[in-house]
């Protein structure tokens, strides 16, 4: 039931604001079901796929969708989510938190200006 | 595109890509500026090819934290799947309550996240 409206929370946050959805998931993992952040991000990033692809398919049936600009900052981004996660696996699980609490804060600057 | 957009595209998509990865994020945040500023995209094509590299994102960086033993499978295909009924409401609520009340209450909700998440680490 609670991940029912985890999905639904995030689903919403992405329709809204066009992201994936991630700044709602991993909190609410960690403050509702009692996840570890390291679990908590690692398990957002599979719904966050999942979400995302769903998405950019109703985009691509519009046209919308530039496939090689894409391909250009998702090839180096790609090589960037593999040194992201072995950081954090070097990191303690604090310090993971603090990381996300600074993002939190960041993530409501952009929506306020 | 000149070398400099190129050069930019590149070095914001991995920004975007460590910070996925550090985060749990898709990294939207930074891939969807950088189409715009970058790739001379409108908002609308920017978000559209933001969710190409998110997918590849999400998808390599879970297959990696899977690998750590760090994704609980089940629980992420089933916020994956059900998701689509949110983004529904969503899109619903855009079009129903004003832009700025909606950006301002997610900030609010962000700003208690980062509250709760600070105190549950003990930060605070």
């Amino acid at each position: 039931m609670r991940l029912a409206a985890i999905a639904t929370a995030a689903g919403a946050f992405s329709g809204l604001f066009g992201v994936g959805g991630g700044t709602i998931i991993v909190p609410l993992l960690v403050l509702w079901l009692g996840y570890g952040h390291r679990e908590a991000t690692g398990t957002s990033l599979a719904a966050i796929a999942i979400i995302a692809a769903l998405a950019a398919g109703a985009h691509a049936a519009y046209g919308s969708v530039e496939l090689g600009k894409g391909l250009l900052v998702a090839a180096p981004a790609v090589a960037g989510v593999l040194a992201g996660t072995a950081i954090q696996q070097r990191v303690s699980e604090r310090a993971v938190a603090g990381a996300f609490v600074v993002l939190m804060l960041v993530s409501a600057a952009v929506l306020v200006f | 595109m000149d070398a400099l957009d190129v050069a930019g595209l590149l070095a914001l998509g991995f920004a975007a890509g460590v910070s996925g990865g550090l985060l749990g994020v898709g990294g939207g945040i930074l891939f969807v500026p950088a189409l715009v500023v970058f790739g001379h995209l409108s908002q609308l094509e920017a978000v559209a090819t933001s969710l190409v590299a998110v997918v590849l994102v999400g998808a390599v960086g879970a297959a990696r934290q899977r690998e750590y033993g760090n994704v609980r499978l089940r629980d992420g295909l089933v916020i994956g799947v059900l998701a689509p009924i949110g983004v529904l409401a969503g899109v619903a609520l855009a079009n129903a309550v004003p832009e700025r009340a909606l950006e301002l209450s997610f900030a609010a909700v962000q700003l208690g996240f980062a509250w709760k998440l600070a105190g549950n680490a003990g930060l605070r």
